[in-house]
């Protein structure tokens, strides 16, 4: 059992890495031994780095949505309508309405001169190639607004928890576990139907709903960091020499403690993009016709007798959604290996 | 032991009241003539009718006072009768079924129960064991096939999972079917010549010796209990892998091996009930969550049960139901955490020492 008895902890390493000599790079010196170990670790099995990629070409698509396709009208968010039938079409059906202009790649790629439902229409003639394509930066904005917002209430909650400890402490983790026993996409249902006579239909019911369901994680997490953190040399010194709570909780502790769970946090967008597109399969969020993954897979619903005849309806933005939420876990996998001291080294 | 299971109890009104009001803060949001529908079956047209109900039932009351009401709801002071209250089981009424709350709760709870029942085990069993397995083979063929399909299946969203299945298992050619029963079933359920006994469908089916209904009634639920399946597979293997990966390292594994026992032995009776404790604490909360009502699996394959039920009065935005739904969802999720909670003390004595 020696492997037991010398846990790393980020001293010794500094330590050991000092003694061998190493060159010590510019990005080690910014974030520290410990981080700098975290960063680097990430970028170190071929799972992790197959789901940068991944995630890269998703960030790409988002950015040059406009150049990929074309907006049609004055809201690139809504999915441009080949007229209004009830029959999907299928991959490579003719565009005949609201045509939008050929971007510079289409003809030199497929040597076609008329543009196409490359993915063919969902219901209502909506063009699925579109749908995906602007449904990614829909995927970013959810995911990032929801990470951030859960991630800020979480720090917030969890830190103070932790800090000041007693009755406060068990007053907010008893909150925590309330929310905790509540399932999940249930509650995220119900919040949004409740929001959304409220607020209209749009991205926020379902966002505020997962923000407000979607902390707990978040708290716990920070909440044990600072807990052992607490009890290190240099907060005892900042309190010796009278430095005041609030200051000693955000401009000591939490900046010690807080890295590991803003990676974990970052790496939850899939699971929140899953999440969002859950509730609007559901029907649930914006109006029919966004740009929005979950929104074109909804329409698969009304055809579940025929799918085999309507299958671009599921397999494409299906598909996109998969490797979306697989980029971010296989790098939440990395990330958790190179968290978890105990697998450190093993596999 | 009885310490910690008195606990544990305590905790169950603090729970109770701490869901009440998150779900009941919830409803404040919405107007009070929205809210009238908690007590009445019909919205009254005229104006003066409307304010006589938000008189009657205290809607314009401050936040404590009306929650109070919601618990228990409101006595006539000429006939006594009682309105509402929903520790009385009286959830509401639910305008887009037509019917009370409490009624829907009655018709589709058994369903999630029955699809519940039969995913338990072909859920759990498959995950241990391809974790396990995994282990035991660290870095060879099996345990690869094992990572990927764990990354591969946490991906999967279910709704699109479930959506193939649709498309190869029925829409191609009808091996499987999406609902609850075929129609002949039904109309053989509501004649009155098949008893039912446990309103379970397939359990009812075994007890009347009708196994063609038997067999019917599972072909509506393979592909949720597939779908329900592949990904809780997908995190058992991870966590079974790495407990037991954990376990094969300790001192009393090589002990055993150093005696010489066979590899076999090692690994069944030795390391593996030592590496469950976590995979235990996982499964209790898999199967809290079936009972809670899988929302998008019963969805995608319209089963009748109360997920799909939540999913319907949250798409048609009917408030009333959807919470009542979710108080009466809490109430179980509460119950059987207390049961699983309890079942760990008696098989790790560490719960009920800490």
């Amino acid at each position: 059992m020696t492997e037991m008895t010398t846990i790393p902890s980020g001293d010794n390493q500094l330590l050991e890495e000092t003694k061998s000599d190493r060159k010590i790079t510019w990005l080690e010196r910014i974030l520290g031994p410990d981080n700098y170990r975290i960063v680097t670790g990430l970028f170190k099995t071929p799972a992790s780095i197959i789901g940068f990629v991944l995630i890269l070409i998703f960030i790409l698509v988002a950015i040059f949505a406009p150049v990929i396709a074309p907006p049609v009208g004055s809201d690139p968010m809504k999915i441009p309508r080949d007229g209004f039938s009830g029959e999907p079409k299928g991959p490579g059906a003719e565009w005949k309405r609201n045509v939008p202009e050929i971007p510079f790649w289409y003809t030199p790629l497929t040597g076609n001169e008329e543009w196409v439902h490359l993915l063919g229409t969902a219901q209502g003639q909506y063009d699925i190639f579109y749908g995906i394509i602007w449904g990614t930066r829909t995927a970013f904005q959810t995911g990032i607004i929801v990470v951030v917002a859960t991630v800020l209430i979480g720090v917030i909650l969890g830190s103070i928890a932790a800090y000041y400890g007693g009755w406060v402490d068990n007053l907010i983790m008893r909150i925590t576990d309330i929310f905790m026993t509540l399932p999940y996409i249930m509650m995220a249902l119900i919040f949004s139907s409740v929001l959304t006579p409220i607020l209209g239909r749009s991205l926020w019911p379902p966002l505020i709903a997962m923000i407000t369901f979607g902390w707990m994680g978040y708290a716990r997490i920070i909440r044990s960091d600072i807990l052992s953190i607490k009890e290190r040399d240099f907060v005892l010194a900042a309190r010796a020499s009278g430095v005041k709570n609030g200051r000693i909780l955000f401009k000591h502790i939490l900046p010690n403690a807080i890295f590991p769970t803003l990676v974990l946090a970052s790496l939850g967008i899939g699971d929140v993009v899953l999440g969002f597109a859950a509730l609007s399969f559901l029907g649930i969020g914006t109006e029919i016709g966004y740009a929005d993954w979950g929104q074109v897979l909804s329409f698969a619903r009304n055809w579940i007798t025929v799918l085999n005849r309507y299958w671009f309806i599921v397999v494409y933005p299906g598909l996109t959604l998969t490797f979306f939420v697989m980029g971010w876990n296989l790098v939440g996998d990395a990330m958790r290996d190179v968290l978890d001291p105990r697998m450190r080294g093993k596999s | 032991m009885t310490n910690y299971i008195i606990r544990r109890l305590l905790l169950v009104p603090v729970l109770l009241i701490g869901v009440t009001l998150i779900i009941f803060g919830m409803l404040q949001l919405l107007g009070p003539v929205e809210r009238s529908a908690l007590y009445v079956t019909d919205f009254p047209k005229n104006e003066k009718q409307i304010e006589g109900i938000i008189k009657k039932y205290g809607l314009d009351e401050p936040f404590f006072n009306q929650y109070w009401r919601w618990l228990t709801g409101v006595e006539d002071p000429v006939t006594g009768e009682r309105d509402g209250g929903i520790l009385y089981g009286d959830f509401g009424y639910s305008r887009t079924a037509s019917q009370e709350v409490i009624g829907i709760i009655q018709n589709r709870f058994p369903n999630t129960v029955d699809l519940a029942l039969w995913t338990v085990f072909p859920m759990l069993s498959v995950g241990i064991w391809m974790g396990v397995k995994a282990a035991v083979n660290q870095n060879k063929f099996f345990d690869q096939a094992a990572r990927i399909y764990s990354i591969i299946g946490t991906s999967f969203p279910t709704f699109v999972f479930g959506l193939l299945l649709l498309m190869l298992l029925y829409a191609n050619n009808q091996w499987f079917l999406p609902g609850k029963m075929s129609d002949w079933v039904s109309q053989l359920v509501y004649s009155g010549e098949f008893k039912q006994y446990t309103k379970l469908l397939s359990i009812d089916a075994l007890l009347n010796l009708r196994f063609d209904v038997f067999w019917d009634a599972m072909r509506h639920m393979i592909m949720p209990i597939i779908t329900l399946s592949y990904i809780s597979w997908a995190t058992f293997v991870r966590v079974t892998r790495s407990s037991m990966l954990e376990t094969l390292r300790m001192d009393y594994v090589t002990t055993a091996r150093a005696k010489g026992l066979k590899e076999n032995d090692v690994i069944n009776k030795h390391a593996r009930p030592n590496a469950m404790l976590p995979v235990v604490t996982m499964m209790g909360g898999s199967i809290v969550g079936l009972l809670g009502g899988v929302v998008i699996t019963e969805t995608v394959f319209n089963y009748p049960g109360i997920g799909k039920a939540a999913a319907e009065a949250a798409s048609q935005l009917d408030v009333v139901t959807i919470l009542g739904l979710a108080i009466f969802t809490g109430f179980i999720l509460i119950i059987s955490n207390l049961i699983v909670d309890i079942l760990y003390a008696f098989i790790d004595p560490r719960v009920r020492l800490s």
